[in-house]
């Protein structure tokens, strides 16, 4: 099924596009500055549509089947935000335009930094992060920012608990601040008392992911909070798992003060096979002069006869700018789409349908699956992918046998924290029928583990490709297709 | 309601075998003052509502087809063959996650592969990551690159002017909590030479851009040899269209090359989403962040792809990873693949000759006008400055009377260059377009 | 597993050879096998730099993890192996032989005191495993 690499598509002197001839005088080209080889393919349109297409194939995907991987939040794509994206209106404006031209955007991205405010219990919004991770660095530089226009520069420290996702740590280096980790309790919560004894006038903030990353909701929320904000510590939470907690509970009522949300799960905007995202970062009262560099904001409130003015402004004591222009506007376009239709009760239902969904595959395959931390979830939960009876059987082995039964695997080995992790995410766009299928291959996969587990090992057997040699791909990198490359008589 | 299938039916028998009699009780966990806020959010509309909103909202913009944009400074308005937004539309691609599963993703991990190959091939470097967010972002994470190539050893960064404001903006925000010193930027006239001055054996990066915001085009071999003598990596900021026609940076001796991908078939959509383009070298490979797919075969004996290098990410290295981006820009990058591929050797040249022949051609014609002048020194390509006799605003307003899109206001970053206008033509511009402008621009000199 | 007698161990898996003035380093058996298959081995310091008890003087990345590599104690780096950076997968095959990663001076020979011997670091492994 290998589909050739479109360079062993290409025939010299073979083009894939027409266009205009020169209706100007022609000028030198610089000289010495003109490059004399330009190795691109040379093939046809129907050539690239083609092999496009063929790739395209090769893929599983979200309007394929049922994606459960947990903390991805592989929800329904709705295509009417592809068409809203792609408006001439929107899709054709420039990001330096002056505003009082594309008051259209201004006005939509308003809207959507007050929604994204009004569900998180914020008083400031930016819509420029472009992935979630970015999110989170920004909330640490904001954070960083805070204690020092205080003069408090002493905060240096980061608290993580061990349950979260590793960008956290990472974000928390790039910033220039040190991470210490925290583990913990019996019940996946946040451990209180390893949390009291780094409770110092050094911490600088904690980042909470709340659910957190086994699916639970932190049952001492308030007591993590307070310990914090008691030593002059700031809460960062990580709203990857916001899909939980629509018209819910606002994290800034719990006392959040910066968190990002991520508009590529909670908002239904595309994955797009690893981007782009979008990582808006909301704010309490005390950071708002600090948020990235520009927000939009109301220049002139207007009247009856006109209507309000919108701008870009730089907050007073701003971070400085974390991207290019205005953010993934095209990405905030399409989460404006999606709530702007679901409003109010449709955001409610998000919540309350995807906690359902995941409770009710949780209910039907913990007799089966070993639940570490077996209580009511929230939007995911996390199993134990092996068993004492099929010693050789491994998440690795449930993961990809899935595939044979049509579906895309849950998340495997994480979090860390539980062995042979698999983290199913169902969403609320999954039906009832789609999810009791899955409970069904589920369960007689637990039984070949046991009557059957070579066909596990070796599984997935039905798809175009086996499992990959990742060894060699590390062993003898090959990152790149060049010349030298064609030229080897097996890979032509 | 709006893509939840559940029927009540449903409902019923799954709280029951949830064993819970209502949603709200699934809730318990949640602290009760805080839990169900009353939201002030809007009420739901249907999909036709929502079409009809939007297309109102869209209409209060002014965009670039109904206007000749002569606006670019780092977003250009270039034609897109249709095949582009076809394949972004294929489900399989834009509906699907990151590609953990290598046995049912190979369509974005070949595609990706083909990305790095060809963007390595057109940066004339050895490799390329699966890209990141923009070029501004890609920058940054070059400095990272340097910091930790030089184990933190040396802390400063020489950046040239002429790079994009936002960009070198990016970069310091990026690293306001390292303690580095960021020079070279101060004069709006320093050039690549002058900052050959400024290497020394605490300069951890150097960073110029190719053709640079102003448009100039300069031979960068003396900064790169600079750059090598004194220890220093060498970073090039491109615009990947003008390597249609342009010397690779490869060729100047570059370490590193960014920029944003925006100009390969990406449409402007108010700045983003685009692609940060990112190669380098060899062996600075295992420092590069970001995403790398490699290739391999799988257990039938077939050729495939999966992620590689993964241990230098933050899902296993946590806080002593390269950096903490976890996704690539996917869909963009495969926009960019398409385009590449479709425009093929000669299109892309065609495209970058015709941009230059256009803005030259603009550029000799408003210079011959009384009051303006031509600030640029050296060869440029398709983007060059304009010394206006009023400012630049004034200017842009009243070009938009006649369905102009003025060029970028330099005065707005750059004080010394207060009633300069950066101009860009692309090969959208038709002759006559230009000739608009030109008897535009004549007219409002003489108001 | 092997747990050669002679050589001393760190709770961090490096073992250390002493051979009178110059100690030869690398990982344990115990910590290859936990890492899998080795695809990547990077020293960083130049031969003649001084490192601390406990800096990380290599890397080591298996395709699903990765791990730093540390001064069992202090000393003058005074080679490297540069095998390794072709040949990474002796690190699985022959961890205490070919695979080793750094020799140096001993800068305090008092320091192998606190590590363990073969006996002590194989009661240890067996511990973490439960």
């Amino acid at each position: 099924m290998t589909e050739p690499l479109i360079y062993e598509l290409s025939s010299p002197g073979r083009k894939g596009v027409s266009l205009p001839a020169v209706d100007v005088p022609e000028t030198t080209l610089p000289e010495g500055l003109v490059r004399v080889e330009l190795p691109l393919p040379e093939v046809a349109e129907n050539d690239v549509v083609r092999h496009f297409m063929r790739l395209s194939q090769l893929n599983y995907s979200v309007d394929t089947g049922f994606y459960p991987l947990g903390s991805c939040t592989m929800k329904y794509n709705p295509k009417v935000n592809e068409d809203m994206a792609r408006l001439p209106g929107f899709a054709l404006t420039h990001p330096l335009q002056d505003p009082d031209t594309a008051q259209g955007n201004l006005a939509m991205m308003y809207a959507l930094q007050d929604w994204l405010m009004e569900i998180g219990g914020f008083a400031g919004v930016s819509l420029q992060p472009a992935a979630g991770a970015h999110g989170e660095m920004t909330g640490i530089l904001i954070i960083r920012a805070y204690h020092h226009d205080r003069g408090d520069k002493g905060r240096n420290k980061i608290l993580i608990p061990d349950s979260a996702h590793g960008t956290n740590p990472a974000s928390t280096t790039m910033s220039g601040m040190d991470v210490i980790e925290i583990p913990s309790d019996a019940r996946g919560n946040i451990d209180l008392d390893e949390l009291k004894k780094h409770c110092d006038e050094s911490v600088a903030g904690l980042m909470l992911t709340n659910p957190n990353t086994l699916g639970l909701f932190e049952e001492h929320v308030q007591e993590v909070i307070d310990l914090v904000h008691g030593c002059g510590g700031l809460i960062y939470g990580d709203g990857a798992n916001m899909n939980a907690l629509l018209g819910v509970v606002r994290p800034g009522d719990l006392g959040i003060d910066v968190l990002h949300y991520n508009l590529h799960k909670t908002f239904s905007t595309p994955h797009g096979g690893g981007g782009p995202g979008s990582g808006p970062v909301g704010v309490a009262e005390k950071l708002v002069d600090f948020l990235p560099d520009p927000v939009v904001g109301i220049v002139d409130e207007g009247d009856e006869d006109k209507p309000p003015l919108y701008g870009l402004i730089t907050p007073v004591k701003s971070i400085g700018r974390v991207k290019a222009f205005h953010g993934h506007f095209g990405v905030i376009l399409r989460a404006y789409t999606y709530m702007r239709m679901l409003g109010k009760s449709g955001l409610r239902a998000v919540s309350d349908y995807a906690v359902l969904n995941a409770n009710y595959l949780l209910a039907k395959l913990r007799d089966t699956y070993k639940v570490p931390f077996d209580r009511i979830c929230m939007h995911e939960f996390v199993a134990e992918g092996h068993w004492d009876d099929a010693p050789d059987i491994h998440a690795l082995d449930i993961a990809k046998r899935l595939m044979d039964y049509g579906f895309h695997p849950p998340t495997n080995y994480f979090p860390l924290i539980v062995p042979e992790a698999l983290m199913i995410e169902p969403t609320e766009t999954e039906s009832k029928e789609s999810l009791d299928v899955f409970i069904e291959a589920m369960l007689a996969i637990a039984k070949e583990a046991r009557e059957d587990p070579d066909t596990l090992k070796s599984a997935p057997h039905k798809t175009l490709f086996g499992r990959m040699d990742e060894v060699q791909a590390a062993r003898q990198l090959v990152l790149c297709c060049r010349p030298s490359y064609l030229d080897k008589p097996d890979n032509k | 309601m709006t893509y939840i299938p559940h029927t009540d039916k449903d409902r019923q028998e799954m709280l029951a075998v949830v064993g819970v009699d209502r949603l709200d009780d699934l809730y318990e966990a949640i602290p009760e003052n805080v839990r169900f806020p009353d939201l002030n959010l809007p009420d739901p509309i249907s999909e036709m509502e929502v079409t009809q909103e939007l297309q109102a909202l869209s209409e209060a913009n002014l965009e670039v087809f109904h206007t000749s944009c002569f606006l670019g400074a780092g977003a250009y308005n270039h034609f897109i063959p249709s095949v582009v937004d076809h394949t972004l539309r294929r489900n399989e691609f834009y509906t699907a996650y990151t590609p953990y599963q290598p046995e049912i993703s190979q369509g974005t991990l070949q595609a990706t592969f083909e990305y790095q190959s060809l963007m390595a091939q057109l940066t004339g470097m050895d490799v390329s990551n699966a890209s990141h967010y923009d070029g501004a972002t890609a920058l940054a994470e070059a400095v990272i690159l340097a910091l930790n190539h030089h184990r933190g050893k040396r802390n400063k960064i020489v950046i040239s002017p002429a790079i994009h404001p936002h960009y070198r903006q990016v970069v310091r925000t990026y690293t306001q909590g390292m303690g580095l010193t960021i020079t070279g930027d101060e004069k709006c006239e320093t050039e690549p030479k002058d900052l050959v001055k400024m290497l020394d054996e605490d300069t951890a990066l150097v960073t110029v851009q190719y053709p640079d915001f102003f448009g100039n085009i300069t031979d960068l071999s003396a900064l790169g040899e600079a750059a090598q003598a004194s220890g220093a990596l060498f970073c090039v900021v491109i615009n990947p269209l003008a390597l249609g026609m342009l010397v690779p940076p490869g060729d100047f001796g570059a370490d590193i090359v960014v920029g944003d991908g925006q100009p390969l078939g990406i449409s402007l959509s108010y700045g983003g989403p685009t692609v940060g383009i990112f190669t380098t070298k060899d062996k600075y490979v295992r420092k590069m962040a970001g995403r790398l797919v490699g290739e391999t075969v799988d257990s039938r004996g077939q050729r495939g792809y999966v992620l590689t290098l993964t241990p230098r990410e933050q899902h296993i290295r946590r806080d002593k990873a390269t950096s903490n981006i976890c996704t690539n820009q996917g869909l963009m990058a495969l926009a960019s693949a398409v385009y590449l591929s479709v425009m093929g050797k000669q299109g892309l040249r065609r495209v970058a000759e015709l941009c230059y022949h256009k803005a030259h051609y603009a550029a000799e014609r408003i210079d011959a006008l009384k009051g303006f002048t031509l600030w640029n020194k050296h060869p440029f390509f398709h983007e060059f400055v304009i010394k206006c006799p009023r400012p630049v605003a004034e200017i842009n307003e009243r070009l938009l009377e006649w369905d102009i899109l003025g060029g970028y206001d330099l005065g707005q970053e750059y004080p010394d260059l207060k009633d300069h206008m950066l101009v860009a033509v692309t090969e959208v511009i038709a002759k006559e377009e230009i000739d608009d402008l030109v008897a535009a621009l004549e007219e409002v000199s003489n108001d | 597993m092997e747990y050669p007698k002679d050589l001393k161990y760190t709770e961090s898996d490096e073992w250390v050879r002493v051979e009178g003035k110059i100690s030869t380093t690398g990982i344990s058996d115990y910590a290859q096998d936990q890492l899998s298959d080795i695809v990547y081995v990077e020293t960083n310091p130049p031969v003649g730099e001084s490192l601390q008890k406990g800096e990380t003087h290599s890397a080591v990345e298996s395709v699903k993890a990765a791990a730093d590599v540390n001064m069992p104690i202090s000393g003058v780096i005074t080679e490297i192996n540069e095998n390794l950076a072709d040949t990474p997968e002796l690190v699985n095959t022959d961890p205490y032989g070919e695979a080793w990663m750094v020799k140096f001076e001993i800068s305090d020979p008092s320091e192998l005191d606190g590590l363990m011997d073969a006996a002590a670091y194989e009661k240890f492994n067996k511990e973490r495993e439960h």
